[in-house]
C-alpha cells in the first residue's frame, strides 16, 4: 500500500468546533484511518513531530505562542489549510479588535463582578498577547481555505478524499453554503 | 493539602522545570515546577495562558445574539453555552424557568441531554479510553482512538456511535450538529417532527445498552487498579452543583447545592440568581484563569470542584433506574459519604452518559416535544442570569442590558474555572507524591497529564495532547540558565538534547 498521507492539526485561537466537526465524520473515521496517518493532532494523537503532507489550522492568532506554533506548522507541512472562520478572518475572537486590549483585561480582572485580589495577570510564564487577533494568512502563506463556522464534516471528508485520490480539492456550492 | 506548594518560600536557586508546549486547558496551558537541589518539588503550578476578553467585546451587541455568539467560545460543549445564555435572555424578556412553555422546556432538556451524552462520550472514548484500556504508560502509538478501533473494535465503534447519537439529537433539535440555533429568548424556534422523533427513537435502546456497558467497563478498569485509581491525584475538597428540588441529579435547571469533604451541607436549594453573594473569584498573577471560592468559607478553604464527580457526590439519587443503580454501586465502592478520587471523574462521567441515554428515551416518548406552544414573553428586565450544569460542571452566564437591548455588562464563570484550584492541587499532589526527589522521567510527565485530563478540562482534546506531542522539559536554574533539556519523543522515549 502506498504511504499514508500525514496530517497534522492544531487549534490556535479557536473554539475547537472545527476539530469537533472533523470528528463528525463518525464511522468514516475507520475509512480515513486507512489512508491517513495523524501526526501532531489533539484529537487522535498518533504522534511524532516531523514533515507532514497536510496541516489543518483552526483558529486565528492572538498571542506570541500562536505565532510560534503557526510558523512551526508552516515549516513542516507541505500543504497548509486555514480551517474555519477564525483561521480565515479571525472569527469571533477578533471581535476584541476594536477595543483596546487593556480594556478587555480590565473588564475581566479588575472591574469584574466579585473579583478578589484584582490585578492583570502578568507573570512571565504567560505568553505575550497581541493587541489584535489576526487571520493566519497575515503571518504565513496559506494554500487552501476551508470556509464555515465550522466547515461541515462533509467538507473535511470531501477535501481529504480529493487529496487522497490525488486530485485538486474543490468544494461544491452546497458544501460552502451556510444557514 | 498541597497549597504550600503553590508558591515556594525562597525562589532563589531553585531549578525551574517547564512542561510545555501547550497543555491546552481552556485554551492553552502549561505546568511549571520549581525544584530544590535534591529535586524536591517546592512549587507547582498549572498556568492557563490564553485570554479572550469576551466579557468586554460582547458589550454593545444586542442581547439576542448571545446564544449564537457564546457557543463559539468553546466548542467542546457549545450547547451548554447556548442554553446558559438562553436561560439568561429568557429573563431579559421576563420569563423565568417555571414560565417557559412546557414544550420549549422539554426540547431544551432533550438538546442538553444530547450534548452531555456526546461530550462525555467524546472524552471517554476518543480521548481517555486509550489510556484506560492500554495503560497510562503504554506505547504512545497506541494512545489514540484509531488504535482503540483496531484493538477493541467493539468498544471503539460503540464510542463513535454514542457520540454520533448525541450529535444527532442536537441536530434534530437545533438544526445543526455544531452551532445550531434552537434556543431563543423565551423559548425554542422549532419542535420535533414525528419523523425526526422516530429517527432518534429507532436507536435509543441500543444507546442505553451501550451506555450501561460502558459503566460496567469503567468499573472494571477502576476496580482492577486499586489502590492506584483511588489515590492518584486525589484531593479532599468541597463540591458544588445544581440539584433538583428533591435532591435528585439535575443538569438543566435547579438550585445550588454545596457539600464539604465530609458530606456536610454548606448550601442547598440556593437561588443561582444570587450567585454573586456566595461565589467570588480571586485573580492570581500567574494565570489567566481565576479561582472561584465560596465567600462564606473564604479564599483558603472555600474552593470547590464541579462536574460529574461533584454532581454524583452531591445528589441524593438519580431519577432514571439504570443510572441510579450504577450510582449506588459507585457509592458502595468507596463506602464513604463523599468520593474524592480524581480518577473517579471517569466513572461518574459514564454514569451520567447512562442517565442521559435513559432521559433521552423518556423525552422522545413525550408528545410535548412535538408541541407548538414554543415561546413565551413577559415584561422586559435589565439583568438576566442563566446557570446550567454543563458536562464539565456548573456554568454561570450573567448579562445586563440597557433600554435599547444592548449588552452593557457580562460576567461568565465557566465550568473549568471552578476546577482551577482542583486541577492545580491534583498537579501538586502528583508532583509531591509521585515525583518529588526523583529524576525527571517519562512517568513523571505522564502522571501530570493524566491528573489534568481526569477533569476533562474544556478543550480537553488539546489537554489530552500533552505528552502526545513531543514534550520538551527544560531545567533552568534560578539565574535563568538552561542546565538540562529533555525531550519526550513520540514513542515515549526520553532523550537528552544537546545545545
Ligand atoms: S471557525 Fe467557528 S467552529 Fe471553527 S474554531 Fe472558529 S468559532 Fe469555532
Amino acid at each position: 500500500m502506498a504511504d499514508k498521507l500525514k496530517v497534522a492539526t492544531t487549534s490556535l485561537a479557536g473554539c475547537f468546533g472545527c476539530h469537533m466537526s472533523l470528528l463528525d465524520i463518525d464511522e468514516r473515521m475507520l475509512e480515513l484511518a486507512k489512508h491517513v496517518e495523524f501526526d501532531r493532532s489533539p484529537i487522535t494523537d498518533i504522534e511524532h513531530c516531523g514533515p507532514c503532507d497536510i496541516g489543518l489550522i483552526e483558529g486565528g492568532v492572538c498571542n506570541s505562542e500562536n505565532v510560534h506554533v503557526l510558523r512551526e506548522f508552516r515549516k513542516n507541512c507541505k500543504v497548509l489549510v486555514a480551517v474555519g472562520a477564525c483561521a480565515i478572518n479571525g472569527g469571533l475572537p477578533a471581535m476584541r479588535n476594536h477595543i483596546p486590549l487593556e480594556d478587555c483585561l480590565k473588564e475581566s480582572y479588575i472591574d469584574g463582578l466579585g473579583v478578589e485580589n484584582a490585578q492583570i495577570p502578568s507573570d512571565p510564564e504567560l505568553p505575550l498577547l497581541l493587541d489584535k487577533v489576526h487571520p493566519i494568512h497575515e503571518i504565513v502563506k496559506v494554500d487552501y481555505y476551508m470556509p464555515g463556522c465550522p466547515p461541515s464534516a462533509d467538507v473535511f471528508w470531501s477535501f481529504l478524499s480529493a487529496i487522497i485520490a490525488g486530485q485538486e480539492p474543490a468544494l461544491p456550492y452546497d458544501l460552502v453554503h451556510f444557514d | 493539602m498541597y497549597e504550600n506548594l503553590e508558591t515556594a518560600d525562597k525562589q532563589k536557586n531553585l531549578k525551574r522545570v517547564v512542561v510545555d508546549p501547550v497543555s491546552r486547558v481552556e485554551g492553552h496551558g502549561k505546568v511549571t515546577l520549581l525544584l530544590d537541589e535534591n529535586n524536591k518539588v517546592q512549587q507547582a503550578r498549572l498556568h492557563i495562558v490564553e485570554f479572550r476578553g469576551f466579557e468586554k467585546f460582547i458589550q454593545g451587541r444586542p442581547y439576542w445574539e448571545l446564544p449564537v455568539l457564546v457557543q463559539r467560545l468553546c466548542d467542546i460543549c457549545p450547547v451548554s453555552h447556548h442554553l446558559a445564555a438562553a436561560k439568561a435572555i429568557d429573563q431579559l424578556v421576563g420569563i423565568d424557568p417555571v414560565n417557559l412553555p412546557v414544550s420549549a422546556d422539554k426540547l431544551r432538556r432533550l438538546l442538553h441531554f444530547g450534548q452531555v451524552l456526546q461530550s462525555h462520550a467524546l472524552h471517554f472514548f476518543h480521548l481517555s479510553s486509550p489510556d484506560l484500556l492500554f495503560g497510562f504508560e503504554s506505547d504512545i502509538s497506541k494512545r489514540n482512538i484509531i488504535a482503540v478501533l483496531n484493538d477493541y473494535p467493539e468498544v471503539g465503534l460503540q464510542g463513535v456511535k454514542l457520540r454520533k447519537f448525541g450529535q444527532e439529537v442536537i441536530r434534530m433539535v437545533s438544526g445543526k450538529r455544531i452551532h445550531g440555533t434552537g434556543a431563543i429568548a423565551g423559548g425554542m424556534n422549532k419542535s420535533l417532527t414525528k419523523e425526526e422523533r422516530d429517527y432518534l427513537l429507532a436507536d435509543v435502546d441500543q444507546m442505553i445498552e451501550w451506555s450501561a456497558g460502558s459503566v460496567a467497563l469503567i468499573k472494571k478498569i477502576h476496580c482492577s487498579n486499586l489502590p492506584y485509581y483511588d489515590d492518584f491525584a486525589t484531593i479532599e475538597t468541597n463540591y458544588l452543583g445544581l440539584t433538583k428540588a428533591d435532591g435528585a441529579l439535575e443538569l438543566y435547571h435547579g438550585g445550588i447545592r454545596a457539600k464539604d469533604k465530609l458530606g456536610n451541607t454548606i448550601l442547598d436549594h440556593f437561588d443561582y440568581c444570587n450567585y454573586n453573594d456566595i461565589i467570588h473569584e480571586e485573580v492570581r498573577s500567574w494565570t489567566y484563569m481565576k479561582f472561584p471560592y465560596l465567600t462564606s468559607l473564604g479564599k483558603e478553604d472555600g474552593w470547590y470542584r464541579v462536574g460529574p464527580l461533584a454532581r454524583v457526590n452531591n445528589c441524593d439519587y438519580i431519577d432514571t433506574p439504570l443510572a441510579e443503580a450504577a450510582r449506588v454501586e459507585f457509592k458502595q465502592h468507596s463506602g464513604s459519604a463523599m468520593v474524592h478520587s480524581t480518577l473517579a471523574f471517569h466513572w461518574t462521567r459514564l454514569i451520567e452518559v447512562l442517565h442521559c441515554a435513559e432521559s433521552i428515551k423518556t423525552l422522545l416518548n413525550d408528545p410535548d416535544i412535538m408541541g407548538s406552544d414554543l415561546v413565551a414573553q413577559g415584561e422586559k428586565r435589565y439583568r438576566g442570569i442563566g446557570v446550567i450544569e454543563a458536562p464539565r460542571g456548573t456554568l454561570f452566564h450573567d448579562y445586563e442590558i440597557d433600554e435599547n437591548d444592548i449588552v452593557t455588562k457580562a460576567n461568565l464563570i465557566v465550568s473549568t474555572t471552578s476546577n482551577n484550584m482542583g486541577m492545580n492541587e491534583s498537579v501538586r499532589q502528583v508532583a509531591a507524591e509521585y515525583l518529588s526527589g526523583q529524576e525527571l522521567t517519562e512517568p513523571l510527565l505522564n502522571n501530570l497529564e493524566v491528573a489534568i485530563r481526569a477533569y476533562d478540562p474544556c478543550l480537553s482534546c488539546a489537554t489530552h495532547a500533552v505528552g502526545k506531542m513531543p514534550l520538551q522539559v527544560e531545567l533552568i536554574n534560578a539565574e535563568g540558565e538552561c542546565i538540562d533539556k529533555l525531550m519526550k519523543q513520540s514513542n515515549g522515549e526520553i532523550i537528552k538534547l544537546e545545545d
